[in-house]
């Protein structure tokens, strides 16, 4: 039953991309349809009506959206429903199919972590088909087919499904694929671009270079056990060379994926070159897909962790997570700094990951269960904010007609509800209490105080400096956030379109962002909900829940033991509540105090001009300045001259670009070795026939004698 | 019983508040040689701000006239969880030292959203420069914060003080590095001199006052209220972690007062401390800020690692 939602999830999402290649071939649908009423349901007059009414030329195209989504949406639920049922029912399912090669059946696996993992891609794509009917309206059917937007995203989302639920190496390896190209023909959709083109290529580049990453580490695997399931990997003995090297084999390749520094560079440049809607997938689901992939490989086939590996998870997610949000303050562009973002909070969750290593290594299987409860919070609470986000900024983009965070402002007023449900998806990525971004960061704080009980010194003075990196991050994020909600929302409008614009009258559009914000403040203030859940995976996968169940009721959060730290979302909020309510009443309880409106204060010169507010690149000078190694920043402020001597100023030109390190690091030389590689081939191809023909003869004599 | 007292003891910090910033002021006027006004001042200005009419901005959205509530009640909510008087109340185990730290950022969320709520150049230079500074003095708080948590292997303070307590008179390297970078971090993110200096309104150099350049009326009295209540925390703070000595371990209405007394008189001292510190050092510029934060950062790291070699050894 369970396994059957999650077969019915993946082949929704297959149904709703080949109805969307129906967009073009109304003809087909109308006969089909009239075959269908006259067999089925030949006196219903009211359907047939309906139907007809549908499928008329004016009617047809947003119909057919709007069944594709549907379709979308059903799927996502039946995720949703599976993904509930074997978390809450504690169960592993196993099941084969015969699809492949004849002696090569796809084994199916569907146990608590891949729930997990289906009940986060599930509440997002739920989310994402209540929005997209209204997003994708606005494409020209000529230049954006539909067709193409929904067949991939419904093959995308199905294989990502398909990678939580497979249990050999070979149907996980299709899977992933299946995700990789799909999403590159998203990344790709908007193609008229050069940019979009480039992006996608890239994508394409670093994505199968992390396949063929991921497939050498099976293959590590695979030579010390016989056959591809997982089952037989997991038997597979290894020693601590072999395991390391296929560790860091996985690793590169699920980094490359979720995006960690130094291989992130395909994410800023692919998220916003896709549909809002896709990049809130992408970023909100897709490299959490690769973060189950890391965890499926090293925590359940891998099995014996060893302590390095921590260290390596913490290093590289500590550099991710400061690098990530650095790079994201400095992006005017609001889709690169939401990936950015993503770069920063997959670091977060990977430190907190290194983190259940090492005391797992160490033999804490207690504490090794609280840092993974951390990580995989972290992981769907980012899952729900970065989707609300970029759903988000998908609306501006739809009403505003810009991207650029500094042509906006001033939308509070004309976008309200827009603004009140960015807010709360700002609030929780900036790690505030009573919302959802804030738990997980506690327990990540808890995890790293945990560790007296090591042994190593130098671990034991490290992860605390870790701890407080991941403090700076969560105070940079702050600052990156407000910066993103003043300048979008707040203060005067700085453009035109952002003049004009008024809220969405698309109900669906609003609808899904809501559900995400409604699910960041209820995580927020009852965990435990999902805490719970999180603690059957823990249970399944490392053997071991959290110490202390009786502690964990609906009111309190006391991870350790209550005596160690505890935290009560449900109290404060009332605290707050009261707090407010008591100075709210006694302040305003005199008539005579009502709030006058006048102008702005303008220092008595008059005429405050929206020019005169604070950009972005303004709002981040100081830090820009406080951590200037960290980015290539090119400055360039040019006057023109006029007057007499050539002294007045006319015109003040300023010009900011903001690089990032890692192009010239490491992908200049790899792209100058590949080329200089390919110059040294070249000389070999002659383009003489003769000179091939003599090729040809000496592989064939060279081949004769090795078969001799 | 234990709720009543909880329930008394933040009243007793919100009311106590003004005092502390009055009794500053005047230990900083008689040391400037200047005629200092009555300790009651700050009551007097913040009972005259709430009977004014507000004036707020046309321009202004829901966030702005909503912002002074929420940096009040969270800066209260932060108060609950802050020992004063007695150790082990039921309001500190809902949030621990880190919940805390969120209260603080929560706050200062709002207020430098409301900054930016005008579109004028004031408010967002103030919003800047405090996200700026604050980012910087996160991790160093955490770290002084931290070395305390692991002596006492827990993160609720309550639990944290009593465990100093009971410990007795110890001198601990740790806390010799610790008491120094709670300090410095304390003083950047009250706004004092030398990070930002509550006094001026010199536009070059304001920045917390930049940001709440546009209230006035309540909204600007539950601000300047949050405030005061935030400078008279970080004190509380470090009088209870690191001199605990004093504090009510029971709720007797003996030791109750005896603990009133004990703090009152360590945040006098402090204030006194504050005051000879601000008279001595002169305002410093935006960009050194993050040399004394790193600075305090440092002190903190030096705590923790004497913590872990020297204390925590095995």
């Amino acid at each position: 039953m369970i396994l059957l939602s999650a077969y019915c999830a993946v082949l929704l999402s297959f149904a709703s991309g080949l109805l969307a290649l129906m967009m073009n071939q109304r003809q087909i649908m109308l006969a089909m349809s009239q075959y269908s009423i006259n067999k089925f349901f030949s006196g219903n007059v009211k359907c047939r009506n309906w139907v007809n009414k549908s499928l008329e030329e004016q009617h047809y195209p947003a119909f057919l959206r709007q069944a594709v989504f549907v379709l979308l949406g059903f799927s996502g639920l039946f995720a949703v429903i599976a993904g509930l049922a074997v978390l809450i029912s504690n169960s592993v399912i196993t099941d084969q199919i015969a699809l492949g090669l004849p002696w090569l059946p796809w084994h199916i696996r569907f146990d608590a972590l891949s729930g997990f993992f289906f009940l986060i891609i599930g509440i997002a794509v739920c989310a994402v088909s209540l929005y997209g009917p209204g997003y994708v309206s606005s494409y020209k059917e000529k230049e954006h087919p539909f067709a193409s937007l929904g067949l991939f995203t419904g093959l995308f989302v199905a294989g990502m499904l398909l990678v939580l639920l497979a249990d050999d190496a070979f149907m996980f390896m299709i899977a992933w694929e299946l995700m990789s190209v799909a999403s590159y023909f998203l990344v790709a959709f908007q193609h008229e671009n050069p940019a979009n083109r480039r992006a996608a290529f890239l994508y394409l580049l670093m994505a199968e270079v992390g396949a063929l990453s991921i497939i050498l580490g099976f293959g590590v695997l695979a030579s010390f056990s016989d056959g591809f399931t997982f089952d037989a990997l997991r038997e597979s003995k290894l020693s601590v060379t072999w395991a390391s090297i296929a560790f860091v084999l996985a690793l590169l390749g699920f980094g490359m994926k979720a995006g960690i520094v130094p291989v992130h560079i395909w994410l800023p440049e692919a998220h916003p070159a896709a549909p809002s809607h896709i990049s809130a997938l992408m970023s909100g689901v897709m490299l959490k897909v690769a973060l189950y992939g890391l965890i499926r490989f090293s925590f359940d086939l891998l099995g014996d962790i060893h302590w390095q590996w921590g260290v390596a998870l913490l290093a590289l997610g500590t550099l991710s997570a400061l690098g990530g949000i650095l790079y994201a303050m400095m992006q005017p562009n609001l889709k690169r700094l939401l990936a950015y973002s993503s770069v920063e909070n997959i670091g977060i969750i990977f430190m907190v990951l290194g983190l259940a290593m090492i005391f797992m290594a160490n033999g804490h299987p207690q504490l090794a269960a609280l840092g993974f409860l951390a990580a995989l919070l972290h992981a769907f609470n980012h899952a729900l904010f970065k989707n609300l986000l970029f759903l988000g900024a998908g609306i501006l983009q739809h009403q505003t007609h810009e991207l650029n965070i500094d042509m906006m402002g001033g939308l509070i007023k004309k976008m309200p509800q827009t603004s009140l449900l960015f807010l709360v998806g700002c609030m929780s990525i900036s790690s505030l209490p009573l919302f959802n971004g804030f738990v997980s960061e506690w327990l990540a704080f808890q995890t790293a105080l945990q560790v007296d009980v090591l042994e190593n010194g130098v671990l034991r003075s490290l992860i605390p400096v870790a701890a407080a990196a991941l403090a700076l991050t969560s105070a940079l994020a702050a600052a990156c956030f407000v910066k993103v909600f003043g300048l979008i929302f707040l203060g005067q409008s700085r453009s035109e379109n952002s003049e004009n614009a008024h809220e969405t009258g698309h109900k669906g559009m609003l609808a899904g962002p809501a559900l995400l914000a409604g699910l960041c403040f209820f995580i927020g203030i009852f965990p435990n909900a999902i805490i719970q859940l999180i603690n059957t995976v823990s249970g399944q996968l490392l053997g071991q829940t959290l110490p202390n169940d009786s502690a964990l009721d609906w009111l309190w959060l006391a991870p350790v033991s209550p005596e160690q730290a505890s935290y009560s979302a449900p109290l404060v909020l009332i605290g707050a509540l009261i707090a407010a309510g008591i100075c709210y009443w006694y302040l305003r309880r005199n008539p005579l105090t009502v709030i006058r409106k006048a102008e702005t204060w303008d220092c008595g010169f008059g005429g405050l001009t929206p020019r005169m507010q604070y950009t972005s690149s303004a709002f981040t000078m100081p830090l820009r300045r406080i951590f200037a190694r960290v980015w290539i920043v090119d400055e360039q402020i040019n006057k023109d001259m006029q007057g007499a001597m050539n002294l007045d100023v006319a015109a003040v030109h300023y010009k900011l670009q903001i690089e990032d390190h890692s192009w010239p690091l490491f992908y200049h030389p790899i792209a100058r070795g590949v080329n200089k590689l390919a110059k040294q081939v070249g000389r070999i191809q002659t383009g003489n026939i003769r000179t091939y023909l003599s090729y040809s003869f000496a592989t064939l004599l060279l081949l004769l004698w090795v078969i001799s | 019983m234990n709720w009543l007292i909880a329930i008394l003891q933040t009243a007793l910090f919100v009311a106590m508040a003004p005092l502390l910033a009055g009794w500053l002021k005047w230990c900083k006027c008689r040391l400037q040689n200047r005629k200092a006004p009555s300790l009651l001042q700050p009551y007097r200005d913040l009972l005259k701000l709430t009977h004014k009419q507000p004036v707020v901005s046309k321009q202004a959205s829901w966030l702005f006239i909503a912002t002074p509530y929420i940096v009040f009640s969270a800066t209260v909510l932060a108060a609950t969880v802050v020992p004063l008087i007695a150790v082990d109340l039921p309001t500190s185990a809902s949030a621990d030292v880190i919940v805390m730290v969120g209260f603080f950022a929560f706050a200062r969320f709002f207020l430098a959203l409301a900054g930016l709520d005008m579109g004028t150049a004031f408010g967002g230079m103030g919003s800047s420069r405090e996200m700026t500074i604050s980012s910087l003095a996160e991790p160093a708080m955490l770290m002084a914060v931290f070395t305390l948590t692991m002596t006492a292997s827990t993160t609720n303070l309550s639990g944290a003080i009593a465990h100093v307590i009971n410990e007795g008179m110890v001198l601990r390297p740790s806390f010799v590095f610790a008491l120094p970078a709670l300090l410095l971090v304390a003083i950047a993110e009250t706004g004092r001199i030398p990070v930002d200096n509550p006094a001026t309104h010199l536009e070059l150099t304001m920045i917390h006052e930049a940001m709440i350049l546009e209230y006035s009326g309540r909204h600007l009295a539950l601000i300047e209220w949050a405030s005061q209540l935030k400078l008279m925390l970080y004190g509380v703070l470090i009088a209870n972690i690191f001199f605990p000595w004093g504090i009510a371990e029971t709720f007797s209405a003996e030791a109750l007062g005896y603990g009133l007394l004990a703090i009152t008189g360590k945040l006098a001292l402090l204030a006194i401390v504050l005051a000879i510190a601000e008279t001595l050092f002169a305002k410093m510029r935006l960009f050194r800020v993050q040399e004394y934060l790193s600075f305090a950062y440092l002190l903190g790291l030096l705590g923790m690692l004497s913590h872990i070699i020297l204390e925590a050894a095995r």
